[in-house]
């Protein structure tokens, strides 16, 4: 049964800096890496390449030992040129020297019928080599699918309400028959519902609403109404025990293209955004592309941050840094490395808030789309306010006493207070508001950690 | 600009590991980030922009919230000075008699709490914290004018060290601290802080027929002599004072008191300011106003003796209630800390006041003891709260 569900709780951040609806031909980037930092829960990565090493786009480059089904594959083709390693050898990067052409490892085609036919085993075998599978992400932990379990449902958010999201409709257009194959791969997995969430007001992409084998369901609010676990907990909810699987598009899509054209796809369209970018608009490139011909001559200022993804949940990169394995957007923002005098109490229009507290003015401005920078504006405290993480939080979840549970590693409590249902992106806002600056993503996959692995 | 923060900057590293004054990092920290909002950034991962709000500007939002009524205290200490000794004084001799007897006041409580704060930081090596920032204000407005200063200071340092560092600092206690020095003062100097300490007097001698009484001290009086409230707070005055406890004194504050809270209506536009930025709960205000009027109206009901039958309305404009409502029971670390909890938080101390006003005739004033007893009781208000949400997860699953 499609649900339709209104969100008041939540908040959306209005940057400056949208992407134009303009996909720009680049000069493809040199390099490309493939970044096992964008998963959770690979503990022991086996690399399967060397520096040196010559891949195709599709070609395993590296498995975790502890799911030693699920491939990892390499998006383009070329050298692989370096593997970055962190403190106590920890991957972080296979960079690959890209070629000029990309060719792909060969799959079998199927055709639509062939699709149908298809059991969930063959499926399955071919999505885990081909390294399209790690796209399933498993809830609870927000972990790479299991192969070996069955979800109860599978969520498809398909739409993105983070600050300055891409739309979806430019990333994915033309791309109907792919999704729907995808969709119809993934049917045989689930025991019971695919939900595809679409946006209960805006126009929706005809991928979406003319797509088959999904119950289509309709969400309105504001963020984080975009993100896939809000949704669950509205239409489907988690409860201890519970398997439930996400997807993006993106990874429908590449799904469908397996199959249907017998390649991975690795090709994607990315949003450079943000106050500092000089013409925000769309790129075509592939996993893991190198941000350094997007960002030449297009960047307004030196002292900036580059963020693989959005500002609430993405990451820092380099300027010659690669793009995360999820993410379909670079923001660049200013970095805020300066000293404010009485910046704690200047009455101010131009400071973005959530909160009303004495000068913080921008909530008489709520059209305004405001620049902000990377400043932490303020020290971290003990917890004092309460009442706020309620108001961005739009899940019958007690955030405060959540995150006071992890921090005690109360397991009981966490498990009674809904860690099952979140993982990190979903109280990203939680720590956007919090006056006393906790980090508190962190302690959410902290907790997620913990209950998984104790 | 510049110029100061190059200072500032030329003399970190004495305060830098390593350095000669390295113990006291966090006294210059704090005088640092005073003067300048850091330059931290957001860390590589995890949200990478933040909202403009930090503790100093949540707290400076309470003191500007409270600001009317230490203006309006300053002034009616001042007012209430010459009334009582039947002196006609112009506005501005009696500002200024009420901020040389107020103002020394706000100074010993900052400066002694703020040196506590300081010593603890540095024996416990942590980050000076806001929270005596606003505490700092609080205690001066629920001191009566005529407390001794040596009475305020030690009543700060008790607050700071057993109610608040004590516990863990900001954050971590379970009792308001600005009302554990008023309790202190109460119970280790009772005959200072009853009796005609509501009215500074200084060295002149009061009119004939000045009593010292406050309207609370006369309702408790009507349970004895059996004589009408409203009657007696009628009477109360005459001859010096006439009307002095009417129901619009009681309201605009115009009558004796501690230093602050005698104004219902600066009250109210302290609510209105933390209700508007949000940083005050407006669950707990109305839960505090809604309860008290409900208990007296209650009380009227049952009507055994006379301070029960005082016009419900009443409670709500005499006492420190409406400044125990906005600014005590506000505190978000005592109070409850979850949204439904704070109506059944804010309603209990509305109506705990009314009790003990009614039933304890050996201590008029029943806010201060209603909030400090809810402080107690918040965590529990709290574990039903959350057990609720947590039964509510549990019964989903069984679906």
């Amino acid at each position: 049964m499609s649900k339709f569900i209104k969100l008041k709780k939540g908040f959306d951040i209005n940057l400056a800096g949208k992407a134009e609806k303009k996909v720009a031909d680049i000069e493809q980037p040199e390099t490309f890496a493939y970044k096992p930092t964008s998963f959770h829960g690979i503990l022991r990565p086996k690399l399967m390449v060397d520096e040196g090493d010559n891949v195709k786009a599709g070609t395993p480059i590296l498995f975790d030992k502890k799911n030693d089904k699920v491939m990892h594959v390499a998006p383009v083709s070329g050298e692989v040129v370096e593997i970055k390693r962190g403190a106590k050898r920890k991957l972080l990067e296979v960079v690959i020297l890209a070629d000029k052409k990309v060719e792909s490892v060969e799959h079998k085609k199927f055709s639509v019928s062939d699709i149908t036919n298809l059991s969930r085993d063959e499926a399955q075998e071919i999505m885990l080599k081909s390294g399209t599978w790690v796209n399933l992400v498993q809830r609870p932990y927000g972990v790479i699918a299991d192969p070996s379990e069955s979800p109860k449902s599978i969520f498809i958010s398909a739409f993105d309400s983070h600050p300055l999201a891409p739309d979806y409709d430019v990333l994915f257009k033309g791309n109907e028959q792919y999704f729907q194959a995808g969709l119809d791969i993934l049917k045989k997995f689930s025991e019971s519902t695919i939900h595809l969430n679409i946006h209960g007001e805006n126009e929706v992409s005809q991928i979406f609403s003319h797509a088959k084998n999904a119950t289509l369901n309709k969400v309105t609010g504001p963020h984080p109404a975009g993100n896939v676990g809000v949704q669950i907990h509205h239409i489907d909810p988690i409860n201890k025990g519970d398997i439930v699987w996400t997807i993006n598009p993106y990874g429908v899509i590449q799904i469908g293209k397996l199959f249907l054209d017998g390649v991975y796809d690795a090709s994607k369209i990315v949003a450079l955004t943000g106050s500092e970018v000089s013409n925000p608009q769309y790129y075509k490139t592939y996993i893991g592309a190198s941000i350094k011909n997007m960002i030449a001559n297009n960047i307004k200022s030196d002292n900036v941050r580059y963020i693989s993804g959005n500002v609430l949940t993405g990451e820092k990169i380099e300027d010659n840094g690669h793009i995360g394995f999820f993410d379909h957007q670079v923001t660049v923002i200013p970095e805020g490395d300066y000293y404010e005098m009485f910046g704690w109490i200047k009455p101010t229009t131009n400071k973005l808030s959530f909160q009303r507290a004495f000068g913080l003015l921008s909530f008489l401005n709520k059209n305004k789309e405001f620049v902000v920078d990377t400043n932490a504006k303020g020290e971290p405290r003990a917890f004092v306010q309460t009442g706020v993480f309620e108001k961005v939080m739009p899940m019958d979840i007690l955030p405060t006493y959540l995150l006071k549970a992890i921090l005690a590693e109360d397991f009981d409590d966490m498990e009674a207070l809904g860690i099952y249902e979140i993982i990190e992106e979903d109280m990203a806002l939680c720590e956007f508001v919090d006056v006393s600056k906790h980090d508190v993503q962190s302690i959410v996959r902290e907790g997620l950690d913990l209950i998984q692995y104790s | 600009m510049q110029f100061l923060r190059d200072q500032l900057d030329k003399i970190k590293p004495h305060f830098e590991k390593g350095g000669k004054w390295e113990k006291f990092y966090f006294i210059y920290e704090a005088h640092d980030t005073l003067l300048f909002s850091p330059n931290h950034t957001t860390k590589a991962k995890g949200v990478q922009i933040r909202d403009a709000i930090d503790m100093k500007r949540m707290m400076m939002t309470v003191i500007i919230a409270m600001i009317p009524c230490l203006l309006f205290g300053i002034y009616n200490v001042g007012y209430q000075h010459f009334l009582a000794l039947g002196q006609e004084a112009a506005l501005m001799d009696m500002i200024l008699v009420g901020a040389i007897q107020v103002l020394p006041i706000v100074v010993v409580s900052y400066v002694v709490g703020l040196g506590t704060e300081f010593a603890i930081a540095t024996i416990r090596q942590h980050p000076i914290n806001e929270g005596f920032l606003v505490t700092g204000m609080l205690i001066p407005l629920v001191m009566p004018p005529d407390i001794p200063l040596w009475q305020v200071a030690l009543a700060t340092v008790f607050a700071v060290v057993i109610a608040k560092e004590a516990f863990g600092g900001t954050g971590m206690n379970v009792l308001n601290v600005a009302l554990t020095a008023r309790a202190f003062l109460y119970f280790a100097y009772p005959s200072q802080i009853s009796g005609d300490v509501w009215t500074y007097l200084g060295d002149g001698s009061a009119v004939s027929g000045y009593s010292g009484a406050t309207p609370l001290s006369i309702g408790a009086n009507a349970v004895t002599n059996g004589e009408n409230v409203v009657a007696s707070l009628g009477s109360y005055g005459a001859g010096w004072a006439d009307n002095l406890f009417s129901f619009s004194n009681l309201f605009f504050g115009f009558i004796p008191g501690c230093i602050g809270e005698t104004s219902t209506l600066m009250c109210l536009i302290g609510a209105a300011i933390l209700i508007i930025t949000g940083v005050g709960s407006w669950k707990i205000i109305t839960g505090v106003f809604g309860g008290a009027y409900l208990m007296g109206l209650l009380m009227n009901a049952i009507g055994v003796n006379e301070f029960m039958l005082m016009p419900a309305e009443y409670h709500l404009v005499i006492g420190g209630l409406a400044f125990g409502a906005v600014y005590m029971a506000t505190d978000p670390v005592t109070a409850s800390q979850t949204e439904s909890g704070k109506w059944v938080y804010g309603i209990l101390i509305g109506m705990l006041t009314v009790v003990i006003r009614v039933f304890n005739p050996a201590y008029p004033e029943g806010i201060m003891l209603a909030i400090l007893l809810m402080n107690v009781f918040a965590p529990l208000i709290d574990y039903f709260v959350v057990n609720a949400n947590k039964k509510r997860r549990l019964q989903r699953a069984t679906v």
